[in-house]
């Protein structure tokens, strides 16, 4: 009983500090809690810069090496098969919650007005890198789907099945990459679905044919390999239903931090 | 005065031992919301920072372009048995054990930059540390601005934390080191107030170091880059701002080290027992 005791009082503190801490962090009620944090960082955002840009740099900020992250070539066959075709026959659709159904080819998506931005990349592990991305605005082409009522998220389908990455921790499953953004980002003037990154076509590494570029966001939101944009009401159909790959594992589904 | 003064009732009477009220209710609160909110953060700021334990100066940097990494944590071959290392401005500094490779909790080598009983959670996990980071963050945020406005507003900023003008003289800052270094602390009605150094290290955290850590930590933000232009810029970029996010971090974890050691060689009991109820018994033996 007293070695019992003795053991509890030199176990508890030690404990407390080290495995509770963590067992605290798996704890539902505790999780719950400092997920709200991610609602207020939201809204905080919202109301400090609904409107704001993001800063765009100068050519010689350029990074000489656009770090490639994530999925580095996607191994499903359409993809593959598109690829193999220089992507004449990849066409993005747009569905969901919208007027009209859009079927676009990199042409069409060429022939629309074009916005080149030279702006910063951040990663949530804490890299940054700065390329210079070009393609219509996201704005234009809802602008031309038209979008119905309840429209409250874009959806992005992409290519390619992510088997996530040892460094990032937490849960980690082979799944299709998807993210979603809200209606304010859809619009913004940065916000582009880029099929250029310094004056050149996508990299396969860097999500080749068209890529989401949603600049006040971290690195995980701009969804490589596009393939779809669903307008949706909800999240819950998609995924896991967080709204994103990385969401769906723990991360934030609003990334401006 | 004399030990062998004639007659008793001549002699100053001691003073008599009376409680004081030394922190007001607001302080105490603030302080332990403070203390749990930075030892929080300071634990998952370690974890957050193993997923890429490289710091650059200006805007950009990664594996891919290292020109201006001027601080790495890293492990080298043979992967059977790593070796850790620190390295700064190029200068290499043998860590294992502690920095690049540690131990896990039960026993297997652990590549990762800080070790696991110094991060929250214990192993790896950005997706949870980061989660915790920010709604730490917006308690010492939130906390600290309630702590601010009471202390402007009460005048307290200036009587108990400021060094008033008499301390900074050079005479008396150095008596104050003298003291320190020889382990004296103020005693009676003298600790009823906060001497140099200590007005100085107070000041220090609160007024420097922490408003610090909180515009850097938002400087890393694309989002808050983007409402406040001037955020990152103030830094020299989103990298110097994650470089001096870090400084930052290690001048207030030697703070909290300091901090600690000055109470227990203080008299723990007394200075914990006034940071939780607010009251000190000065006079008699004390």
């Amino acid at each position: 009983m007293i070695l019992a005791r003795r053991q509890l009082l030199t176990a508890v503190p030690a404990g407390l500090m080290l495995t509770g801490c963590d067992a605290l962090t798996r704890n539902s009620t505790a999780k719950a809690v400092v997920e709200s944090g991610e609602q207020a960082t939201y809204r905080w955002q919202r109301l400090a810069g609904r409107d704001g840009l993001a800063r765009e740099f100068s050519a010689a900020d350029i990074s000489p090496n656009f770090k490639v992250n994530g999925t580095h070539e996607p191994t499903n066959p359409e993809w593959q098969r598109l690829a193999a075709g220089k992507f004449t026959d990849w066409r993005l659709k747009v569905t969901g919650l919208v007027q009209r159904e859009l079927s676009l080819s990199l042409p069409q998506l060429r022939a629309l007005p074009q916005r080149t931005q030279i702006t910063r990349h951040d990663c949530v592990e804490g890299w940054s890198a700065i390329g210079q991305w070009t393609g219509p605005q996201l704005a234009h082409i809802l602008k031309a789907s038209g979008l119905r009522d309840g429209a409250r998220y874009i959806v992005f389908l992409c290519a390619d099945d992510y088997g996530g990455e040892p460094a990032k921790g937490g849960l980690q499953s082979k799944s299709r990459y998807y993210e979603s953004i809200d209606l304010v980002d859809a619009v913004h003037p940065q916000t582009i679905l880029a099929h250029s990154l310094n004056g050149q076509p996508l990299s396969t590494g860097n999500g080749a044919p068209v890529r989401l570029r949603v600049e006040r966001q971290l690195g995980y939101k701009q969804a490589k390999y596009l393939m779809q944009i669903v307008v949706a009401d909800s999240l819950a159909p998609f995924g896991g239903g967080k709204g994103g790959y990385w969401p769906d594992r723990g991360y934030e589904w609003f990334a401006g931090t | 005065m004399s030990s062998i003064a004639p007659s008793a009732p001549l002699a100053p009477p001691a003073p008599r031992p009376r409680i004081v009220l030394r922190h007001h209710w607001l302080v105490r609160l603030t302080h332990w919301l403070n203390a749990l909110a930075i030892i929080t953060l300071l634990m998952t700021g370690l974890n957050i920072f193993g997923a890429h334990p490289r710091l650059y100066w200006g805007n950009a940097g990664s594996v891919d372009q290292r020109e201006r990494v001027w601080l790495e944590i890293g492990a080298s071959p043979p992967w059977r048995q790593p070796s850790g290392w620190l390295d700064v401005n190029g200068t290499r500094i043998p860590t294992t054990g502690l920095l690049g490779v540690s131990k896990t909790p039960s026993g297997g080598t652990n590549v990762v930059a800080f070790p696991h009983w110094a991060t929250l959670p214990a192993m790896r996990d950005l997706a949870t540390a980061r989660t915790w980071h920010f709604f730490a963050a917006w308690a010492l945020i939130l906390n600290g601005l309630a702590w601010l406005l009471y202390g402007l507003l009460s005048g307290r900023l200036w009587r108990e934390i400021l060094p008033s003008a008499r301390q900074l003289a050079p005479g008396h800052l150095w008596h104050d080191i003298v003291e320190h270094a020889r382990l004296r602390f103020p005693k009676g009605e003298a600790a009823l107030s906060y001497e140099v150094l200590q007005r100085l290290a107070y000041a220090g955290v609160t007024l420097v170091l922490i408003p610090t850590v909180i515009l850097t930590g938002l400087a890393m933000s694309p989002g808050m880059d983007a409402a406040w232009p001037w955020l990152d810029q103030l830094w020299g970029g989103r990298q110097s701002a994650r470089s001096v996010h870090f400084l930052a971090m290690a001048g207030i974890a030697g703070f909290l080290i300091l901090h600690l050691v000055l109470v227990i060689l203080s008299g723990p009991i007394r200075q914990i027992g006034a940071m939780i109820t607010g009251r000190m018994t000065v006079g008699g033996d004390k």
